[in-house]
C-alpha cells in the first residue's frame, strides 16, 4: 500500500481513537446546546421578574405616559407628597420617579429625577426617558393648538428597496444574512486551523519525544511523514465536523417539530438589545419568505467552493508552519515563542474581516483578502456581499502559490528540526538549517 | 568474500562543521562489522545516510553493487540509538504499521510478528499499549520491528542499551543466529566487549575520518607488540633480574613463597618465540606461556590516541 496513504490512515486513527476527541466530538454539540438552553431560561426567568416602579408626578400631567407592561409596574403616589412617597418606594418598590412641579415644560425636561436602591439598568432609564419624550412633545404640540391625532396621521414609514446594477436585489436583512454567513464561515475555518494546526504540532512532538521519529523516517520520507500527519488530522477535523453537523441538524429538526411555530415566536421574548437580533426579529416577524428570498440570493455555490479551497489552502499553509514549529522544539512549553507569530495574522484576520462588514469593499478589506495569510478568513467574510472575480483568482493564486512555498520551507525546517535534540533553537539557527 | 554494502568517499558537512570526510567503507556480506568510534565521531551521520535518512553532500553509497535507491529501504532494517515506539499505541497494532511502511503485506507482516512474538514469549503483549510495557519489555519489541522484514542489512546503534544481561544475551544470540541465516550487520557500540565476542570486521572512526577498518582478527595482529605473558617456577629469586638482563619485562608478580613469577616478556627485534622459550626453559620451569593479543579496547584507545 502506498506509504503516504498508510500515514494519513494512522494519523487518522490515532487522532480520532483518542479518548478526548470522542469526548470533544459527541459532548460539545450538546454543551452548546445546553448552554444555549440555558442562556435562554435565565433570560427568561429573568424578564420574568416584575419590576414596580413608582411616581409622583407634581405637574398632574405626565402620568398617562406611564402605562404598566408584563415586567414593568407603574404605581401613582403623587397623593402621599415626595418626602413620604420617597420612603415608602424605598422599602416597597424598584424605584421613583419624582416629577417636580416647575413653570414651563422646557424646564421640566432637566429636572425629573429617578431614585432608586441600585443603578438602575440602561434599558429601563432610557424607556421611562422615551415615554417622557414624547409625552412632552405631544403636550407641547397640545399648547401649540394642534390636533394630536391628525398630526398622528401624517407619519409615514419608508422602506427603500436597493438594487444592484445588475439587478440583485439586497437588502438590510440580505446585508445581515451575508454576514452571518461569511462571519461564519471564516470563524469556522480560524477555529479549524487553531485546533488541527496545534493537534499536528503536538503530535510532532510527541514523535520527537517518544524517540519513535528516526524510526519512521529511515523507511518514509520525512515530507511524506509530514503531509500525512497534516492530512490524517485535517480529515479527522472534518469526520468531527460532520459529525457535529448531523447532531446539531438533528437537534435542531426535533426542536423545530417539538416546538413547532411557537420557535420563531419564543425567540422575540429574548431581551436582547442588540441592532442584530432586533433587526432578525423583525424579519422573522414581518417577512420570513423575504429571508428566504435573500439566502436563495446569496452566490451560494461560489460560497461553498471558494470555502472548501480557502479551508483546505489555509489550514494547508499553517498546519505546515505548526509542524515545523513542533519538529524545531522538544517540548510544548518551548513553542510559545514561535507560537505568536503563526497566531497574529490570523488573529487580525478575525478582527479585520469583522470589522469590514461595514465596508466589504473598501481597500483594506481588498487588500487583506488578496494577502495569503489572512485571504482564507477575510476573503470568505466578503464573498456573500460578491467579489469581482478576478479578485477572487488573484487571491487564490497567490494562496497557492504560497501554500507550495511555505511548504517547501516548512518541509526543510522539519527534516532538520526532527533530528535535532537538545537546546531550544533560535530563529537564526532555524535559518541555518534551510542551507543544509 | 563480496561485499553487501560499500561507502565510497561520503563527505557531509553541516554549517561549517564537517561530520564525514571522505569516508570509504566495504561491509562483507553475513558478517558482523563493528563500527566503532568516539561520541561524536560521526558514526551516526553515516549511519543515517546509509538509511537515507539524509544525503552525503557527496561519495556514493552501493548496496549488492547498485547505487542505493529508495526502493532499497527494505532491504535494511535499523534499530537507532535513540530509539521509541508510539506510546499509546498497542504493540501488535503498531509492530504491522511499521512493517507496512517497510513494504510487508498486513498478512505477511502478522506471519512473521506471531512467530517473534512465540520466540520471545509475548505473545499477550499483542494488545497492550507501549506505554504499559517496561523500557526492557518495550526494546524486545523494537528489535522485532526492526528484524521482521528480513532484511538484507542490519543496522544495530547500541542494541544492547536498556538490556538486563539475560535479554542482552537473547538479542547477541539472535543477532548471530540471523548473521548465520545471511544478513550482514553493521554493529555500533562502545561495550568493546560485545565488539570482541560479536565483531568479525570493524572500522574506527575518529574526528569524521576513517582512521582503520579491516578484519578484526588481521587488526589484533597488526597491533601485537610480541609481548607474552610468562609464568616460571623457581627456587632462585634473581629469576626477574636474570630474564630483565635479557629482555623487557613489565608487570612482574611473585606470588611470595611459592617460588612462583609472573611477568610478561617482549621480544627483542630480530628474535623468534623459539629464542624465549629456550631462554626461559633454560633458566626455570615454564607453567604459562601466552601471547598477548591486544584487545579491541585497546587498540580502539591507541588509534584514536595516535590519531590526535
Amino acid at each position: 500500500m502506498n506509504k503516504l496513504l498508510l500515514i494519513i490512515k494512522r494519523e487518522f486513527y490515532a487522532k480520532v481513537k483518542n479518548k478526548s476527541f470522542i469526548i470533544l466530538t459527541i459532548l460539545s454539540p450538546l454543551l452548546v446546546i445546553a448552554l444555549g438552553a440555558l442562556i435562554f431560561y435565565l433570560s427568561e426567568k429573568n424578564s420574568e421578574d416584575v419590576r414596580k416602579v413608582a411616581y409622583v408626578d407634581e405637574t398632574n400631567q405626565l402620568a398617562t405616559a406611564f402605562t404598566s407592561t408584563k415586567t414593568l409596574k407603574y404605581v401613582d403616589l403623587t397623593k402621599l407628597g415626595f418626602k413620604e412617597a420617597k420612603t415608602t418606594s424605598e422599602k416597597n418598590y424598584y424605584g421613583l420617579i419624582y416629577i417636580p412641579k416647575v413653570d414651563s415644560l422646557n424646564q421640566l425636561t432637566k429636572s425629573i429625577k429617578f431614585y432608586s436602591q441600585e443603578t438602575p439598568g440602561l434599558s429601563l432609564i432610557s424607556s421611562i426617558e422615551s415615554r417622557l419624550d414624547k409625552r412632552i412633545r405631544d403636550l407641547k404640540i397640545e399648547k401649540l393648538n394642534i390636533d394630536v391625532l391628525k398630526l398622528k396621521k401624517t407619519e409615514t414609514n419608508i422602506s427603500i428597496a436597493t438594487e444592484n446594477f445588475t439587478g440583485e436585489k439586497s437588502s438590510k436583512i440580505g446585508s445581515l444574512l451575508r454576514m452571518l454567513a461569511g462571519g461564519g464561515f471564516g470563524y469556522l475555518i480560524f477555529m479549524f486551523i487553531i485546533i488541527y494546526g496545534t493537534s499536528v504540532m503536538r503530535s510532532v512532538i510527541e514523535e520527537k519525544t517518544s524517540r519513535i521519529i528516526e524510526v519512521i523516517i529511515s523507511s518514509v520520507k520525512p515530507f511524506q511523514l509530514m503531509l500525512g500527519k497534516i492530512l490524517g488530522n485535517a480529515f479527522a477535523g472534518l469526520l468531527q465536523f460532520i459529525i457535529w453537523m448531523i447532531i446539531g441538524g438533528t437537534i435542531l429538526f426535533a426542536v423545530t417539530l417539538y416546538l413547532g411555530p411557537d420557535a420563531t415566536q419564543s425567540a422575540n421574548v429574548m431581551p436582547i438589545n442588540s441592532e442584530v437580533v432586533q433587526q432578525v426579529q423583525q424579519a422573522s416577524n414581518n417577512n420570513v419568505q423575504l429571508v428566504l428570498q435573500e439566502i436563495k440570493n446569496l452566490p451560494i455555490l461560489t460560497i461553498f467552493f471558494s470555502f472548501l479551497i480557502y479551508f483546505f489552502g489555509g489550514y494547508l499553509i499553517y498546519s505546515s508552519i505548526y509542524a515545523a514549529i513542533g519538529a524545531a522544539v522538544d517540548s510544548e512549553t518551548d513553542t510559545q515563542q514561535f507560537m505568536m507569530p503563526v497566531l497574529m495574522p490570523l488573529v487580525i484576520a478575525i478582527y479585520i474581516g469583522f470589522s469590514i462588514i461595514e465596508n466589504p469593499h473598501g481597500s483594506v478589506a481588498v487588500g487583506f483578502s488578496i494577502f495569503p495569510l489572512t485571504s482564507p478568513i477575510v476573503m470568505l467574510m466578503r464573498i456573500p456581499f460578491g467579489v469581482p472575480w478576478w479578485q477572487i483568482a488573484v487571491s487564490m493564486l497567490l494562496l497557492i502559490l504560497t501554500f507550495i512555498g511555505i511548504v517547501w520551507f516548512a518541509a526543510k525546517i522539519y527534516r532538520i528540526g526532527i533530528l535535532m535534540y537538545g537546546k531550544k533553537p533560535s530563529y537564526k539557527e532555524i535559518y541555518k538549517w534551510l542551507k543544509y | 568474500m563480496s561485499t553487501i554494502l560499500s561507502v565510497e568517499n561520503v563527505t557531509k558537512t553541516y554549517g561549517a562543521f564537517k561530520a564525514l570526510n571522505k569516508v570509504s567503507l566495504d561491509i562483507p556480506k553475513g558478517s558482523v562489522f563493528g563500527l566503532l568510534g568516539p561520541n561524536g565521531a560521526g558514526k551516526t551521520s553515516l549511519i543515517r545516510i546509509i538509511n537515507q535518512i539524509t544525503l552525503p553532500d557527496s561519495g556514493a553509497i552501493y548496496i549488492d553493487g547498485k547505487p542505493l535507491q529508495l526502493n532499497n529501504i527494505k532491504d535494511i532494517g535499523y534499530l537507532p540509538e535513540e530509539r521509541g515506539l508510539y506510546k499509546s499505541m498497542k504493540v501488535g497494532e503498531q509492530a504491522i504499521y511499521l512493517a507496512q511502511l517497510k513494504g510487508m503485506s498486513k498478512v505477511e507482516a502478522k506471519e512473521k510478528l506471531f512467530m517473534w512474538f512465540d520466540k520471545f514469549g509475548i505473545n499477550n503483549w499483542w494488545n497492550k499499549k507501549i506505554q504499559e510495557l517496561s523500557k526492557g519489555m518495550a526494546q524486545k519489541v523494537q528489535f522485532i520491528v526492526t528484524v521482521m522484514h528480513e532484511p538484507k542489512l542490519l543496522i544495530f546503534d547500541e542494541p544492547f542499551s536498556g538490556f538486563d544481561p539475560v535479554n542482552a544475551n537473547l538479542i547477541k544470540d539472535e543477532i548471530l543466529k540471523l548473521r548465520d541465516n545471511g544478513a550482514s550487520i553493521i554493529f555500533s557500540t562502545h561495550r568493546m566487549e560485545s565488539v570482541e565476542e560479536m565483531c568479525d570486521y570493524i572500522a574506527l572512526i575518529n574526528k569524521s575520518n576513517k582512521i582503520l577498518d579491516g578484519k578484526l582478527s588481521d587488526i589484533k595482529n597488526q597491533f601485537k607488540e610480541n609481548k607474552f605473558e610468562v609464568g616460571l617456577i623457581s627456587d632462585n629469586d634473581t629469576i626477574l633480574n636474570m630474564v630483565q638482563e635479557k629482555f623487557k619485562v613489565t608487570n612482574f608478580n611473585e606470588s611470595i613463597g611459592s617460588g612462583e613469577y609472573r611477568m610478561e616478556v617482549k621480544l627483542n627485534d630480530g628474535d623468534t618465540t623459539k629464542d624465549l622459550i629456550k631462554f626461559l626453559n633454560s633458566k626455570a620451569q615454564i607453567n604459562h606461556f601466552s601471547e598477548i593479543i591486544p584487545s579491541a579496547n585497546d587498540i580502539f584507545l591507541k588509534s584514536v590516541a595516535n590519531h590526535e
